[in-house]
């Protein structure tokens, strides 16, 4: 099943190929919304998760850097939107003031955690980044004594929406005639930042640092023999990656207007991680292609898994959500077993894969 | 000073568990470079087919307990054995040239299956493990230690001892270390590859057993979800120690269950209260990143080459 | 040929969205058309009618056995609603339980309160956990259906100012202040050790008790931590053990409860043990053996066994669903709110029964059920426990308005020494 097209990947001056998927990213929440807003709440998910995928693609499929620990970028832009424009200090500030903030801050914190860390390899980085995840979440769960800075594990509530002016994101409105729910307008919003996040990947990725990235992740006693600082670009992919991270969490918050320290597991970590790998590391569109698939999937079979026990046994022999998990668990490693680069893998990795000799 | 003779007592209890599961993930780290994330599965499955056998004995036989105790082990280890081998053999050989991440998926595929399999074989509730020995104490100064605790340190001593002698005194150690070493030239020595690294999967397995059983004795509750913290534990002790590395391993679950008992007793009245046990976890993840960062090949670890 | 199985899966689940989507455009009013068969054999010209009531717990994940417990409680009162054939506005009604999974995700929880909103349900029981609860009122808040939660306790639930959040659960700061104060003026103790599991709900139990029992004069010798999946407490149990308390409160589940409760009687701890509704069940006996013997624990509500609709409930559930595991009473009572608004206002349409439902005056299994105006169950009673024998003995019952309180003589709790 090796498709041999190019079309795939080549970004081309195909402006039909844009425009055509301009249009379908514009129809699409409707169409979602036909079927139930819930899918465009969905839908809303998946663009978060294409952020995060992208993000710790850039640590690792880039830069080849195992970060077990990405979800914490998360969190930290997250909890910074949410104390900056909640009744929890009673800072109200705007959003196009936080998001940046956040992203920043989640950056210094890519950086905290990429320079000690820099000497260490594979498997060993995966368990300090882990570690790191796990120690941000924890301190989340714990800063509400001796002063109460994120209010523990009860997490704080009513979190502003997005808003321009009088314009609230959260709400239903009609505009020019058309009725517009409050998920499908954060669609539109994730949507033009996935955008602008898509093309500031392409275009980092065929740059001088993205080069550097890739001669790191190749080999790395190499990259510094010609030259490349490895420790600065190393550093700056956690930083990029990072702030990716802090982004979504500041637009996770205002979507759901609660947070709390259980949306930050490491459980969530491994899952971008998977929808990294799965889709086709370091691979943009693979990586969205897994980003997407994974969040869908489980939504799918919630609604699917039932009424197919019912078609192939007539009853419900197993408890439907166990299988869900069940289904979920075998499609990843049936993924793995049959495209051990990923759905989508570039050719450059592809080429690797089938010429590799040494294990 | 009991207080601390005590806690040494828990910690080192706690730390003989760990080692032991972390035994499973340095072996078949050392071998192939695979961090099996569905290792505390395994250690779950054990625990829960021990449960199995141990209860229906109990219930419908007139065996002596430390016998059901031992035909429970006697079940759950080749069952456990069995699934490691299933687990290499289907989900992780054929990823053997694939890029290094891709079987790490499988990995969390595999323990995400696992987990829901039981779920669905022993349901969703905690179980209770049947207490086979009747708990005593014996005193130590004013520490107490069970015969139960005293039972897990010994047999975790004589397991470590019969895997060293394993992998230094026998063929099919020699053969494992030098497959560890490089795989080629060990196949060109006549080494056959798939047979040690399927033996390093049914060897870690049976050691999970072992842990799974001595789990279920030692807190007498059984869960389907009680397998994850446990590996991922074990797998920072293995790390700790060196990954790769037997002793590494035994050292890394010994120290890490020592700090976290400390820990959980110590740091609150030290920091003022500001750190309580509350940040249990945190402690051990701080010394692990400590030492990485003076030694970046864990404890115990050998100096990796460039291309580790 | 899994490939396969996963094809069909997916198939199924296109059209079966597609089928849904096309439902959704009728008027939700119109007797449905999936049960032509049932309709069939009531020829008395009374019209059946479809309502359908959500129910969001976690199904899998660690709590999955509580989240199952909860989904069983609805459905049984959804059950027994059904065996009544209850007429609204000329119509017998047929419920329908939708049971979802939240995984105990506040995203999750967010996307399946959207699927309940979009397939039109008239009412949510549910979420079980404080941080699914929250996010999801929101989305029940706007579209204007009525949500109790069974087991949600943290108080910002029903302070965010929605009319459609309701808890039939005391809050923490109800459960707490009794537990405290229990612990200080009926058990006597001076010293105090606290532990509590680091969950919305342990925590926040746990402040409550801390502020109570110093109010009541206690002096709190420890504040320890764990986590809910933990089941090695020795360490925090020891540095506890050093600092000689007369009680412990534990705020947090039977599941950490049981094995904490043997592990103190390992280390020779012989202070009191209490615990709140988390660990006031069945399964902590079966989980600590002998080592629950003379603890303590409450629940919010009147003891079940004790009221007559309470016994009814606990056959019916054991028979059908086996051992209760804790919220399963709560998870029936909302349920049967829902049902009993709904007859009062004569309508199932949320906007129109969604009043009643703050009105009510129901008496559930788990004591009389009324609201406060932001949604909270009013002067809810908190029955305090011992477990003697293995069974839950009602010991007092502090508040509640129900007179049939406390019948079970008072057990002289001073003198009942946690004998170890």
């Amino acid at each position: 099943m090796k498709t041999k097209g190019n079309f795939m990947g080549i970004p081309g001056p195909a402006w039909l190929g844009v425009a055509l998927v301009a249009a379908a990213l514009l129809v699409l929440p409707y169409v979602a919304g036909m079927a139930g807003t819930a899918w465009v709440r969905i839908l809303n998910f998946a663009i978060l998760y294409v952020f995060l995928a992208l993000g710790l693609n850039i640590v690792v499929g880039f830069a080849g850097l195992l970060d077990l620990g990405y979800i914490a970028f998360y969190a930290v832009g997250a909890y910074l939107y949410a104390l900056l424009a909640s009744p929890h200090f009673d800072i109200h500030w705007p959003f196009w003031a936080i998001l940046p903030l956040g992203a920043a801050l989640a950056c210094v914190f890519g950086v905290l955690l990429g320079a000690p860390t820099l000497k260490l390899r594979g498997d060993y980085l995966a368990i300090v980044t882990l570690g790191f995840g796990e120690i941000i979440r924890i301190f989340l769960n714990n800063l509400n004594a001796p002063i109460n800075v994120t209010n523990g594990a009860q997490g704080i509530t009513l979190i502003d929406p997005l808003s321009v002016g009088e314009f609230k994101f959260s709400t239903t409105s009609t505009l020019f005639g058309l009725t517009i729910t409050g998920p499908q307008k954060y669609y539109y919003f994730l949507v033009v930042v996935a955008v602008l996040v898509v093309i500031l990947n392409l275009r980092l990725q065929n740059s001088r640092i993205g080069r550097a990235w890739e001669a790191i992740r190749e080999d790395e006693t190499a990259a510094r023999a010609i030259g490349i600082n490895t420790r600065n670009v190393k550093l700056l992919a956690f930083a990029m990656g990072a702030s990716f991270g802090g982004i979504a969490g500041g637009m996770f918050s205002a979507m759901q207007g609660f947070v709390s320290p259980e949306s930050f597991s490491l459980l969530e970590s491994i899952m971008v991680l998977s929808m990294v790998v799965l889709g086709g590391m370091g691979h943009i569109p693979g990586v969205i292609l897994g980003a997407v698939l994974l969040t869908f999937l489980p939504e799918v079979l919630r609604y699917g898994v039932e009424p197919a026990q019912r078609f192939l046994f007539g009853r419900s022999v197993i408890d439907p959500e166990s299988l869900r998990m069940l289904i979920f668990g075998l499609a990843l490693v049936l993924v793995m077993r049959f495209r051990p680069a990923g759905l989508w893998p570039s050719r450059l990795r592809k080429r690797e894969l089938t010429t590799e000799v040494t294990p | 000073m009991d207080i601390l003779l005590q806690q040494l007592i828990n910690g080192v209890t706690l730390g003989a568990v760990y080692a032991l599961v972390a035994l499973g993930y340095t072996m078949v780290y050392g071998i192939i470079g695979l961090i099996n994330f569905a290792h505390g599965e395994v250690v779950m499955i054990g625990a829960m087919v021990a449960f199995t056998v141990i209860t229906s004995l109990a219930a419908h036989t007139q065996l002596p307990p430390l016998l059901i105790l031992l035909i429970g082990l006697v079940v759950a280890a080749p069952t456990c054995m069995l699934l490691g081998y299933g687990l290499e053999r289907l989900a992780y050989r054929p990823l053997r040239h694939a890029p290094r991440l891709t079987p790490l998926i499988t990995a969390i595929g595999m323990s995400i299956v696992l987990q829901n399999v039981a779920m669905i074989i022993w349901g969703r509730n905690y179980i209770n493990f049947p207490q086979m020995i009747d708990k005593t104490s014996y005193h130590i100064g004013n520490a107490l230690i069970t015969n139960v605790q005293v039972a897990i340190l010994f047999l975790s001593a004589l397991t470590m001892v019969g895997l060293m002698w394993l992998v230094y005194r026998t063929k099919l150690g020699t053969a494992m270390r030098a497959t560890a070493q490089d795989q080629m030239v060990a196949g060109l020595m006549g080494v056959n590859i798939n047979r040690v690294i399927a033996a390093a999967f049914v060897i870690g397995s049976a050691l999970a057993a072992l842990a799974g059983l001595m789990v279920g004795t030692y807190y007498e509750i059984a869960h389907y979800q009680m397998g994850f913290m446990l590996g991922l534990k074990a797998f920072t002790a293995a790390v700790l120690g060196g990954i790769g590395n037997l002793a590494g391993a035994m050292a890394g679950g010994l120290l890490l269950g020592i700090i976290e008992a400390l820990g959980a007793g110590y740091i609150g009245d030290l920091t003022g209260g500001f750190l309580g046990s509350h940040y249990q976890d945190i402690f051990a993840f701080f010394v692990l990143i400590t030492v990485l960062v003076f030694r970046p090949s864990g404890l115990l670890g050998e100096r990796v080459g460039e291309r580790a | 040929m899994q490939f396969s199985m996963k094809g069909i899966t997916l198939g199924v689940a296109a059209t079966i969205a597609l089928f849904g989507c096309g439902k959704k455009e009728e008027p939700q009013q119109a007797a449905p058309a999936p049960a032509p068969q049932t309709a069939a054999p009531a020829p008395a010209a009374k019209p059946e009618m479809v309502v359908r009531i959500g129910h969001v717990a976690p199904l899998t994940g660690p709590i999955a056995h509580l989240g199952k417990d909860n989904e069983n409680g609805a459905r049984l009162a959804i059950e027994d609603a059904n065996a009544q054939k209850i007429e609204i506005d000329g119509k017998i009604i047929k419920f329908e339980l939708m049971g979802e999974d939240d995984q105990a995700d506040p995203k999750v929880g967010t996307v399946v309160a959207q699927k309940l909103v979009d397939a039109k349900v008239a009412g949510v029981v549910g979420h079980l956990n404080s941080g699914t609860t929250i996010p999801a009122s929101k989305i029940y808040a706007d579209a204007g259906i009525p949500q109790i939660s069974p087991s949600a306790t943290n108080p910002k639930y029903t302070q965010q100012g929605f009319k459609t959040a309701f808890r039939v659960m005391a809050n923490d700061v109800q459960q707490g202040s009794v537990d405290g104060t229990f612990l200080v003026k009926e058990l006597g103790a001076k010293k105090i050790a606290i532990i509590d599991d680091r969950t919305a709900y342990g925590q926040g139990l746990a402040d409550e008790v801390e502020k109570a029992a110093k109010a009541a004069g206690a002096e709190i010798v420890a504040r320890e931590f764990t986590n809910d999946k933990a089941t090695d407490f020795k360490a925090i149990l020891t540095k506890i053990k050093s600092k000689r308390p007369d009680a412990i409160f534990h705020g947090g589940m039977d599941a950490t409860g049981g094995p904490m409760l043997k592990q103190m009687k390992e280390l020779g701890i012989k202070a009191k043990f209490m615990t709140g509704d988390g660990g006031c069940t069945p399964e902590i006996v079966k989980l600590a053996g002998d080592a629950s013997e003379g603890i303590y624990c409450t629940q919010a509500g009147l003891p079940v066994d004790k009221l007559p609709n309470g016994q009814k409930f606990v056959e019916d559930f054991t028979k059908k669903y086996g051992q209760i595991q804790i919220y399963a009473p709560y998870s029936y009572d909302a349920a049967m709110v829902l049902i009993d608004s709904m007859k009062r206002a004569n309508s199932a349409d949320p906007a129109k029964y969604l009043p009643e439902v703050g009105k009510t005056s129901y008496n559930g299994v788990t004591g009389k059920i009324e609201f406060d105006e932001k949604g909270d169950v009013k002067n809810g009673a908190i029955t305090v426990f011992t477990i003697k024998g293995g069974k839950l003995e009602t010991v007092a019952v502090h508040g509640g308005s129900a007179p049939v309180a406390a019948a079970a003589p008072a057990a002289e709790p001073q003198k009942e020494e946690a004998k170890k």
